[in-house]
C-alpha cells in the first residue's frame, strides 16, 4: 500500500511538474491538525498557540504521544492535514506511527511542526534528521549565550530573524525572541532547510551544569534555534529546539536583552510563533500557477512546433492564497527561460497586476526541442517550477528566399553565359 | 546451384553442335526443318540466356527469404529500423513533409533534421514500390514492401550483372556474373529479406552506373553518359558509398589518360557523367555542396580539368606543326595547370572553403587512423579491420578465381578490362580495411571470377570439342579470337589433353557446387537471423527463441509517458524511437559525438554523478542490454569500454585505466572499484546476485563473460527497476525525481 501510494506520488509528481501539492488545490491551508504531545498538561501551558489556532479556523485533534490508537491514514487517506509534535521525549509513537510514516506524512505534501527539547529522544532526532536537521548530540547540551540572554544564561533573547515577508509576515518582529532549549545545525547539503531563528555568533552548545572540558562542536551562528523546511513537494516543516518558545510562560513573558537599554513588554515569542504557523500551514507565501500559454504573436492558439526566429507571446497567470481566497500575485523578478540544455533566451516578465505575467520574445535560430521554463524560488513562497516542452524546427524548404539580392551578379553570369551559348551556336552552325 | 547453369551458358559454338545433335534425326524428314531449326539455335540460345537469367532472377530473390521463413516478415538489426519508420512517414504524409521533416524524437534536445540527414532513396524506392503496388491494387503493408525491398534489388543487380559481364568479356562471362552474384554470401549478408538499409539499393546503383560509364567510355555516346549520371544520382541519393564511385571513376580515367588511351569517347564520357552527376547530386540535401567543396570530391574535378588541358593539347598539337614548339608548349603548360591547381586547391583548402577530409575517408586510407582518433568509428563492429577468415566465408572459391580472373582480364586489355581491374583491386584494399566494405568488392570479385570460369570452361570444352570433330574445327575457327589459341595448343596435340580437360571440367564444376552450396548454408546460418530476435540451441537440440528486445520495447511504448526520454546506448536509439515511439538522447546517426560522449559518461560515473547528467538530459528512463543469464555476448557490459573510451575522448575525467585491472577488462572479484560501481555495472547487475543462472554455479554467474560478478549487493539511489524482459536481455528503469526533503 505504501509502496503503491509512494509510486502513484512519483508518478503524479512526474506528471504534474505544477507542484501545488496540498490537499486540495483550490484550498490549500491546512484544516485538521493533530497534535501529539508527551504530556497532556501541556495543553494548558502551551494554551495560547493552541487557542490561536483554533481561533484561526483549525480543528486540533490532541493525542498523547504513547497513545496505542495513533493513525495517521485510514483505509489510505490521511485524516490530518498538518501535524504537531510537541513531544520531545518521547521513545515510540503509540499505534502506526514511526518516523517513517511521518516522513511519508511530509512527502505526502502535509506540514509538520516539530519541537525538540533538552534531552530530546532519539526518535524525535530521527524525524528532524529525515528533514535536515541536526540536533546536538549531547542530549544534556543546550544553548548558552553569554551576551544575548534575558536573565538565565541559557535562556537566549534572539533576534537574528530571517528576512522574509512570507514567512514572519509583513509587520516586524521588534522584541527579541525568548528560546530555551537545544541548538541544531542544517545539513550543508540541503538547500531546502533554513534558519527562521539564528544564535548569536557568541552562542555555543554546551551542558550547562559541568564543566566545559573540550571547545564546543556547535558555536556561534552555525547554531540555528529555528529551522524551517519546504519540501519539493511544498510541504512545510517547522523545527524548533525549545519546546518552551511556544509556552504561555515565554509568550507572556518580558524581555530585556542582557546589555541592552530597551526593555519589552512582551517578548516577540507570540507574534514569531503565530506567523510561523500561518506559514507553515499555508495561509501565507502559497503560489499557484495557471497552465504556461504562449503562441505566435498575432495568433491565440498553441501552435506544436515553432519556426527559427519565429515571435512568440508567453503567458503564465500565477495567483497566490491569502487564507481565504486566491489574489493575484504581484511581483517584478518573475523569470522565463527558453531552455535548451541552457537557456537561450531568458526574460523577466511583466505582470497586469491580475496576476498575469506575459512577455514576448523572438525564438531564436537555433533548432531543438526547447522548453519554457518557469523557475520561482523565492524565499517563503512555494516553488514554482514549471515547463513545458517545445520543439522549434529550421525553415521549410520552400520558407527560404527565392531569390537574394546579393547573388544578382550570379543569376546575370548564368543568364548571359545561356544566351552567349545560344548565339554562338547559331553562329557556329550558320556562319559559313 | 547457380554453378551448374555455367556451363550452358557457353556462346555459339556449343549451342549450335547441341543443335545439330538434334537436328540429325530431322535430317531425314526433310531439308526444310533442318534449316529452320537451324535458325531456331539462334532463338534457342536466346531462349536458354534468358531462361537463365529469368531463373538467376528467381533465385537470386528465393535465396535471401531465409529469414522470413525462419521467423517471420520484420525490418532486422538497427539502422533499418530508422529507414523503415521514415519510410513509414514518407508514406503517411507525403514527400514535402518528409523533405521537411524535423523530428523531435531523436537526439533529445538537440533534435534531427531528418530530411537534410539522410539518403532518402532507399525510402523514395520502397515508397515508389508501395504506390506502385496501392494503385495496382494490391494492399500490401508497406513493412512487407520494406522487408522486400533487398532481395527485390539483388535480383536486379544479377541483371546489371549479366550486362556488365557481357560488356566487359561476353554473354558467357556475363550470366556466370549474374548467378555467382545472386548467391554470393559477400552480397547475401546486406540484403536478406528484413535488412532493410541503404546498401540494398546503392549495390544495384552502384552496379549500374558503372556499366552504364563503362558502356560509355566504350561507345563515346553521350545516351550512355547521361544513364551514367542518372545511376550516379540515385547512388547518391541512396548511400554514402557514392564517394567510391566519385573517386574510382577519376582514377580510371587518370590511369587511361596516363597509359595513352585518352579518346574522344573517354572526353565525352567522363565530362558528361561529370558535370550532369555533380549537379544531379547536388539536389540531395544530404550531400548538398561537398561535390565542390570537400576533399573527397576534389579528385574527381582535378581530373576533370586535366581532361579539359589534354583536349586543349591535342588541339594545339594539330594546330602546330612543329613537335619541338610543342613539346616547350606542353610543358609550360603542364607546369603552369599544375601550379594553378595546387595553388587553388591550397588557397581553398586554407580558408576553410575545401572542408578537409573526414574521419572515416581518413580511416579508410589509413586502417589505424580510427583506433587512435575517432572511437565512434572505430567501435562499430562493421568498422574493424577484415579478418582472412571472412574473406573466406564471405567469397570461398572467388577468392582464388579472383586472380585467375585478372590474369584473363590482363591477357585481352581493354578500356572495360581496366575498369574492372582498378575496381577489383581498389574495393578488395577498402575491403580489407573495413569488413562492411566487402559489400562493395563483391561485385568486382563475382565479376572478374566469372571471367576467370568462363575463360576457362570455354577453353576446355572447346578444346574437348575440336578433339572430337577435328575437321569442323576449321568451320569455327573465324567465330573467336580466343578460339584459335587454343587451336595452337591442340595442334601439339598432347597425349592426355582430352582426359586433362574433362578431369579439369569436372574440377571447376565441383568447385562451382561447392560454392552454391557454401552460400546456401552460410545464408541460412549467418546472414539470415534479424539479430533483434536472438535464437538459440536448447539442452535438446530445440531452438529457443529470445524475443526480449521487442517485449522491452513495447513496454515502453504501453507503460511509459509519451514525452518520456530514453537514455540508451546509440546502438538501440533507433529501435527505441521505432518500436517503443519515445525519444531518445542518442541514436545509431552519430552525428554528435559530444553528445554520444555525454550519455558515456553517465554510463560510466558512479550513480550520483550519473544522476545529475541525467537530470541535465531530463532523462526518465535507462535503457541497458545484459546478456548475462542468457549468455548473450554484444551486450552493453562488452561494449563498455568503448562507452569508456569515448566518453573519456571528450571528458578527459572518464579514464580508461580506472576500469581496468592490467589492462584487463574483467567484472568479477578482481575488477576495479570503478567498475564495479558505475552506473553501467550496477544497472546491468542489479538484482543479478541472487539469480542461479546456470546449474553447479553461484548465484551471480555471468553466462556471457563466464565469471561470477564481483558485486552482488547492489543498491541503486536514484534509478529503480522499472521492467526487465523474460531472459532479462533488455533491463529498463525508471530516474526517480529528486528526493522531495534532501
Amino acid at each position: 500500500m505504501m509502496n503503491l501510494s509512494r509510486s502513484v506520488a512519483l508518478i503524479s509528481l512526474f506528471l504534474l511538474p505544477l507542484l501545488t501539492f496540498s490537499f486540495s488545490v483550490d484550498n490549500p491551508t491546512d484544516r485538521r491538525v493533530l497534535v501529539l504531545l508527551d504530556d497532556l498538561s501541556l495543553k494548558s501551558s502551551h494554551s495560547i498557540f493552541f487557542s490561536t489556532l483554533k481561533s484561526r479556523g483549525f480543528d486540533l485533534d490532541f493525542k498523547l504521544a504513547e497513545d496505542s490508537k495513533l493513525a495517521l491514514q485510514r483505509y489510505g487517506q490521511y485524516l490530518y492535514d498538518g501535524l504537531i509534535i510537541f513531544a520531545p521525549s518521547t521513545e515510540r509513537f503509540g499505534g502506526s506511527l514511526d518516523s517513517k510514516s511521518i516522513a511519508e506524512f511530509v512527502d505526502s505534501g502535509r506540514d509538520l511542526i516539530l519541537s525538540a527539547d533538552t534531552s530530546a529522544s532519539d526518535l524525535i532526532r530521527g524525524i528532524a534528521l529525515e528533514c535536515g536537521v541536526d540536533f546536538d548530540e549531547d542530549s544534556s547540551a543546550m544553548v548558552i549565550d553569554h551576551s544575548s540572554f534575558d536573565g538565565d544564561h541559557t535562556l537566549i533573547a534572539a533576534d537574528d530573524l530571517v528576512k522574509s515577508h512570507a514567512i514572519l509576515g509583513k509587520t516586524k518582529i521588534e522584541a527579541p525572541v525568548l528560546f530555551r532549549g537545544v541548538a541544531h545545525s542544517l545539513n550543508p547539503t540541503n538547500n531546502l532547510v533554513l534558519k527562521v531563528l539564528s544564535a548569536s555568533p557568541s552562542a555555543y552548545s554546551a551542558n550547562p551544569s559541568s564543566k566545559l572540558s573540550s571547545p564546543p562542536q556547535l558555536t556561534g551562528s552555525a547554531i540555528s534555534l529555528v529551522s524551517v523546511m519546504q519540501a519539493r513537494n511544498n510541504a512545510r516543516v517547522v523545527i524548533s529546539g525549545s519546546l518552551q518558545l511556544f509556552s504561555d510562560r515565554l509568550l507572556r513573558s518580558s524581555v530585556q536583552k542582557a546589555g541592552s537599554p530597551n526593555k519589552y513588554e512582551k517578548s516577540g515569542n507570540e507574534q514569531f510563533v503565530t506567523e510561523l504557523s500561518k506559514w507553515v500551514f499555508h495561509e501565507r507565501g502559497h503560489l499557484k500557477a495557471g497552465s504556461l500559454v504562449h503562441h505566435r504573436v498575432g495568433e491565440t492558439d498553441e501552435p506544436a512546433i515553432y519556426r527559427i526566429k519565429d515571435d512568440l507571446e508567453f503567458s503564465v497567470e500565477i495567483l497566490e492564497w491569502s487564507g481565504k481566497s486566491w489574489e493575484p500575485y504581484v511581483a517584478d523578478d518573475m523569470q522565463v527561460q527558453f531552455y535548451m540544455m541552457s537557456p537561450y533566451v531568458l526574460k523577466t516578465l511583466s505582470t497586469d497586476k491580475k496576476g498575469l505575467f506575459h512577455t514576448s520574445f523572438k525564438v531564436p535560430d537555433v533548432y531543438g526541442v526547447f522548453q519554457f521554463k518557469v523557475e520561482y524560488e523565492k524565499l517563503g513562497y512555494t516553488t514554482l517550477s514549471l515547463s513545458k516542452q517545445i520543439p522549434v524546427r529550421p525553415y521549410r524548404h520552400n520558407e527560404y528566399e527565392r531569390f537574394i539580392p546579393t547573388a544578382y551578379p550570379y543569376y546575370g553570369a548564368c543568364f548571359t553565359t545561356m544566351a552567349g551559348f545560344f548565339v554562338f551556336s547559331f553562329v557556329y552552325l550558320y556562319h559559313k | 546451384m547457380g554453378g551448374k547453369q555455367d556451363p550452358t551458358a557457353n556462346g555459339s559454338p556449343k549451342s549450335e553442335s547441341m543443335g545439330a545433335k538434334k537436328a540429325s534425326p530431322d535430317l531425314l524428314n526433310s531439308s526444310f526443318s533442318f534449316k529452320s531449326l537451324k535458325l531456331k539455335t539462334k532463338q534457342q540460345e536466346l531462349l536458354l540466356r534468358v531462361s537463365i537469367l529469368g531463373l538467376v532472377y528467381v533465385l537470386a530473390f528465393i535465396a535471401r527469404l531465409f529469414s522470413v521463413l525462419r521467423y517471420e516478415s520484420m525490418i532486422h538489426e538497427f539502422d533499418p529500423y530508422f529507414n523503415y519508420r521514415t519510410t513509414l512517414y514518407l508514406t503517411e504524409k507525403g514527400f514535402y513533409e518528409f523533405w521537411n521533416w524535423f523530428d523531435s524524437e531523436s537526439w533529445y534536445p538537440l533534435g534531427r533534421i531528418i530530411g537534410g540527414t539522410l539518403y532518402p532513396g532507399l525510402m523514395v524506392t520502397a515508397a515508389l514500390i508501395y504506390w506502385t503496388l496501392r494503385f495496382l491494387r494490391f494492399f500490401v503493408h508497406i513493412r512487407e514492401v520494406c522487408v522486400l525491398t533487398a532481395p527485390f534489388f539483388a535480383s536486379n543487380t544479377t541483371i546489371v550483372a549479366y550486362f556488365f559481364g557481357k560488356e566487359i568479356w561476353d554473354t558467357g562471362a556475363g550470366l556466370v556474373a549474374a548467378a555467382l552474384i545472386a548467391i554470393c554470401p559477400g552480397y547475401i549478408s546486406r540484403s536478406v529479406a528484413g535488412s532493410y538499409d541503404n546498401e540494398a539499393v546503392a549495390i544495384f546503383a552502384l552496379l549500374l552506373t558503372f556499366y552504364l560509364f563503362v558502356k560509355a567510355v566504350k561507345t563515346g555516346s553521350l545516351s550512355w553518359a547521361l544513364g551514367s549520371a542518372f545511376g550516379y544520382f540515385y547512388m547518391v541519393s541512396a548511400w554514402g558509398g557514392y564517394v567510391f564511385i566519385i573517386n574510382l571513376v577519376p582514377l580510371y580515367v587518370l590511369v587511361l589518360l596516363i597509359t595513352g588511351r585518352y579518346s574522344m569517347r573517354l572526353y565525352v564520357a567522363y565530362n558528361c557523367m561529370y558535370i550532369l552527376g555533380m549537379l544531379l547530386a547536388m539536389q540531395i540535401r544530404f550531400v548538398g555542396f561537398q561535390h565542390v567543396q570537400s576533399g573527397e570530391h576534389m579528385g574527381a574535378m582535378g581530373v576533370f580539368l586535366l581532361m579539359q588541358v589534354f583536349y586543349f593539347l591535342d588541339w594545339v598539337k594539330y594546330q602546330l606543326n612543329d613537335t619541338k614548339l610543342f613539346q616547350t608548349f606542353l610543358r609550360i603548360t603542364v607546369t603552369s595547370a599544375i601550379l594553378v591547381g595546387g595553388i587553388a586547391l591550397g588557397v581553398g583548402t586554407a580558408s576553410g572553403y575545401i572542408s578537409p577530409w573526414t574521419g572515416r575517408f581518413y580511416s579508410l586510407l589509413d586502417p589505424t587512423y580510427a583506433k587512435d582518433h575517432i572511437p565512434i568509428i572505430a567501435s562499430v563492429s562493421e568498422h574493424q579491420p577484415t579478418a582472412w577468415s571472412s574473406f573466406m566465408f564471405d567469397y570461398h572459391i572467388l577468392l582464388f578465381l579472383f586472380p585467375a580472373g585478372l590474369y584473363f582480364c590482363f591477357k585481352r586489355l581493354s578500356d572495360a578490362t581496366i575498369f574492372i581491374v582498378m575496381y577489383g583491386l581498389t574495393s578488395l584494399y577498402f575491403a580489407g580495411v573495413m569488413v562492411r566494405l566487402i559489400l562493395v568488392a563483391t561485385p568486382a570479385v563475382c565479376l572478374i571470377s566469372a571471367i576467370a570460369v568462363s575463360a576457362t570452361v570455354k577453353n576446355l570444352t572447346s578444346l574437348l570439342r575440336t578433339k572430337q570433330k577435328v575437321p569442323q574445327t576449321g568451320s569455327t575457327k573465324g567465330v573467336g579470337s580466343s578460339k584459335s589459341s587454343s587451336k595452337v595448343t591442340l595442334d601439339q596435340s598432347q597425349p592426355f589433353q582430352k582426359n586433362g580437360a574433362i578431369a579439369l571440367l569436372v574440377g571447376v564444376f565441383y568447385l562451382l557446387s561447392r560454392y552454391a552450396i557454401h552460400c546456401t548454408w552460410v545464408t541460412s546460418e549467418a546472414y539470415s537471423s534479424p539479430s533483434i530476435v536472438l535464437a538459440a540451441r536448447g539442452a535438446h537440440g530445440n531452438r529457443i527463441i529470445f524475443d526480449d528486445y521487442r517485449e522491452a520495447y513495447y513496454w515502453l511504448r504501453q507503460n511509459t509517458p509519451t514525452d518520456a526520454k530514453v537514455m540508451s546506448w546509440w546502438d538501440y536509439g533507433y529501435q527505441i524511437t521505432a518500436m517503443g515511439n519515445r525519444t531518445v538522447i542518442v541514436d545509431n546517426n552519430t552525428w554528435n559525438n559530444t553528445h554520444i560522449a555525454t550519455v558515456g559518461r553517465a554510463m560510466s560515473s558512479y550513480e550520483d554523478e550519473a544522476y545529475d547528467i541525467m537530470r541535465s538530459l531530463d532523462v526518465n528512463y535507462v535503457l541497458v542490454v545484459f546478456g548475462g543469464v542468457t549468455g548473450y555476448s554484444s551486450d552493453d557490459i562488452n561494449k563498455f569500454l568503448w562507452m569508456v573510451r569515448i566518453g573519456g575522448g571528450v571528458y578527459p575525467v572518464i579514464k580508461e585505466p580506472d576500469y581496468l585491472v592490467n589492462g584487463e577488462f574483467r567484472v568479477d572479484k578482481g575488477a576495479s572499484p570503478k567498475m564495479l560501481n558505475c552506473l553501467m555495472y550496477k544497472l546491468c547487475y542489479y538484482r543479478f546476485g541472487e539469480l542461479v543462472t546456470e546449474y553447479g554455479k553461484p548465484t551471480g554467474y555471468d553466462r556471457a563473460r563466464g565469471v561470477e560478478i564481483g558485486n552482488k549487493d547492489i543498491k541503486l539511489e536514484h534509478l529503480e527497476e522499472a521492467y526487465t524482459t523474460s531472459n532479462w536481455i533488455v533491463r529498463i528503469y525508471r530516474v526517480k525525481p529528486p528526493t522531495n526533503r534532501l
